[in-house]
């Protein structure tokens, strides 16, 4: 197993994980303007400009997938994942 | 079960900032560490709530979908139900049923059982939290076989920023599988906990990129208990045969997933979606996936789509075809979603829907039908129900599926 790889991967995701946390937290201070307004935003708010726009059906063809491929996650969307064995 | 996803959340915070302030925590410099902690937590919970902008809880809705797969030897269908509703204006509760109905006569049973039917059944809650616009979900789920029982928790937090342009989201699940065998008094236990980091970033008035990044980790028995590896009966004389054993599996996983994928707003009303995601796990297993799908409306009412997706991984280190002997080594596997194989979707759907008026009370209907075509090509799993004079000789594996999906949407 390549248990040294896994640690740095380990290492790496959970810095990660907290640099996003510390960066959500420090955009309070910033004081960036929205370059896209929001009357600009009509084409963005399309019902076919929404990636989960299947909603249960597009939950489904993950499961498919989690069944007979061995990666997993990162699907998008919300949930509590697979369930199968 | 809320309460330990609430805690390992907290533990997950804390071991990260740890990991960002490493001299600190070793310097023994704890209660300072600790203040800074709670201040980043503080900043961080006035940060959502004072930049909360257009966060809104999913519609009220009902969701009947009538699924089918159909391919190498598996005959998969059932219904899946979810429904949605809003409790005032800072709840929204939800739930689903869902049912497997398996028909299996696959390779791998073919090969050393025979054809069984089984039905597994999925039942879940949840609830959505609107504080200050900010989402804050929490949910449970219960998966049920004959032989199998899975239960899961989940908490995510969802927030949006810089005037809209991006939305953060974190979520954490813990999952416990319990795994038996029919007419049998076998049991095992394995542990799941997933980490979730997801981010939508809004690039121009046409674009948009979303972003997700997440890990999981298993503890405990990972095996499937009807598979087995097989092994030469005499490694000197491979035509003497071979023979079966139940697999051996490590007792923990660990994986990565990163994923990027991009939506684009084509001149004419159109949308245009291009997706990534690498793979990566403990067991050696490295995969990527790419989708390319294209939304075309024909009119107010009919939408078409397509979309083609390309999947690639290499085998887990403890993968083989073919072992030299029985218990030749440590971990031993022969499942083929741990061979080298690719597999590839081609899919087309249409969908069509009307507004408010048309049925009381209803302020919105949709019906969609989608067909995708998959084709999975095994590099190192032969198909050992083909004759062949020597072991390790037979052609390679491979077959195909169709899976239909029939969904009815009532928005509410």
């Amino acid at each position: 197993m390549k248990t040294a790889s896994v640690r740095h991967i380990n290492a790496v995701f959970y810095r990660l994980f907290a640099f996003v946390i510390l960066l959500s937290g420090l955009s309070a201070c910033s004081d960036i303007k929205p370059w896209v307004k929001p009357y600009e935003r009509s084409n963005l708010s399309d019902p076919i400009m929404n990636i989960d726009r299947h909603g249960a059906a597009g939950s489904y063809i993950h499961h498919v997938y989690q069944a007979r491929e061995s990666a997993r996650g990162a699907e998008g969307g919300s949930g509590g994942g697979c369930g199968c064995n | 079960m809320v309460q330990k996803v609430v805690q390992e959340v907290a533990v997950v915070v804390t071991r990260a900032a740890n990991l960002v302030f490493p001299k600190l925590s070793a310097k023994g410099k704890q209660p300072f560490f600790k203040v800074c902690l709670q201040l980043l937590i503080i900043v961080n919970c006035y940060a959502f709530a004072s930049l909360a902008s257009a966060a809104i809880l999913a519609p009220d809705t009902v969701d009947v979908v009538y699924h089918n797969y159909d391919g190498g030897g598996m005959d998969i269908n059932g219904p899946f139900i979810l429904v949605r509703k809003s409790i005032g204006t800072d709840f929204s509760v939800n739930g689903h049923y869902y049912v497997d109905s398996v028909s299996a006569a696959s390779i791998d049973v073919l090969a050393t059982a025979s054809e069984y039917k089984e039905e597994r059944t999925e039942y879940a809650v949840g609830v959505d939290y609107l504080h200050d616009k900010t989402i804050v979900s929490a949910g449970f789920t219960n998966s049920t076989e004959n032989d199998f029982e899975a239960n899961s928790g989940f908490l995510s937090i969802s927030q949006s920023f810089f005037g809209d342009l991006s939305t953060l989201s974190l979520g954490y699940v813990k999952g416990q599988d319990d795994v038996g065998k029919i007419n049998n008094d076998f049991s095992e236990d394995a542990e799941r906990d997933i980490y979730k980091i997801g981010l939508s970033q809004i690039l121009t008035k046409n674009s948009l990129l979303d972003f997700n990044l997440e890990m999981i980790t298993d503890k405990g028995y990972l095996n499937n208990p009807y598979r087995s590896y097989r092994f030469l009966l005499d490694s000197s004389n491979p035509s003497a045969g071979f023979g079966n054993a139940t697999e051996v599996y490590p007792e923990t996983r660990t994986s990565y997933a990163i994923a990027m994928r991009a939506l684009y707003y084509l001149p004419y009303r159109a949308a245009l979606k291009a997706e990534y995601r690498y793979f990566n796990d403990s067991w050696g297993i490295s995969a990527h996936t790419y989708e390319l799908a294209y939304v075309h409306p024909l009119s107010t009412r009919w939408t078409i789509e397509g979309r083609y997706r390309y999947y690639s991984q290499t085998q887990a280190d403890f993968y083989k075809d073919l072992f030299p002997f029985q218990d030749a080594e440590k971990y031993m596997g022969r499942d083929k979603e741990l061979s080298t194989f690719s597999d590839f979707t081609v899919g087309g759907g249409i969908t069509y829907e009307f507004g408010q008026g048309v049925i009381p009370h209803i302020d919105k209907v949709k019906f969609t039908a989608l067909v995708d075509y998959m084709k999975f090509a095994y590099d190192n799993f032969r198909d050992v129900t083909k004759p062949s004079v020597t072991p390790g000789e037979e052609p390679l594996y491979g077959f195909d599926a169709w899976v239909t999906r029939l969904s009815f949407t009532f928005e509410y």
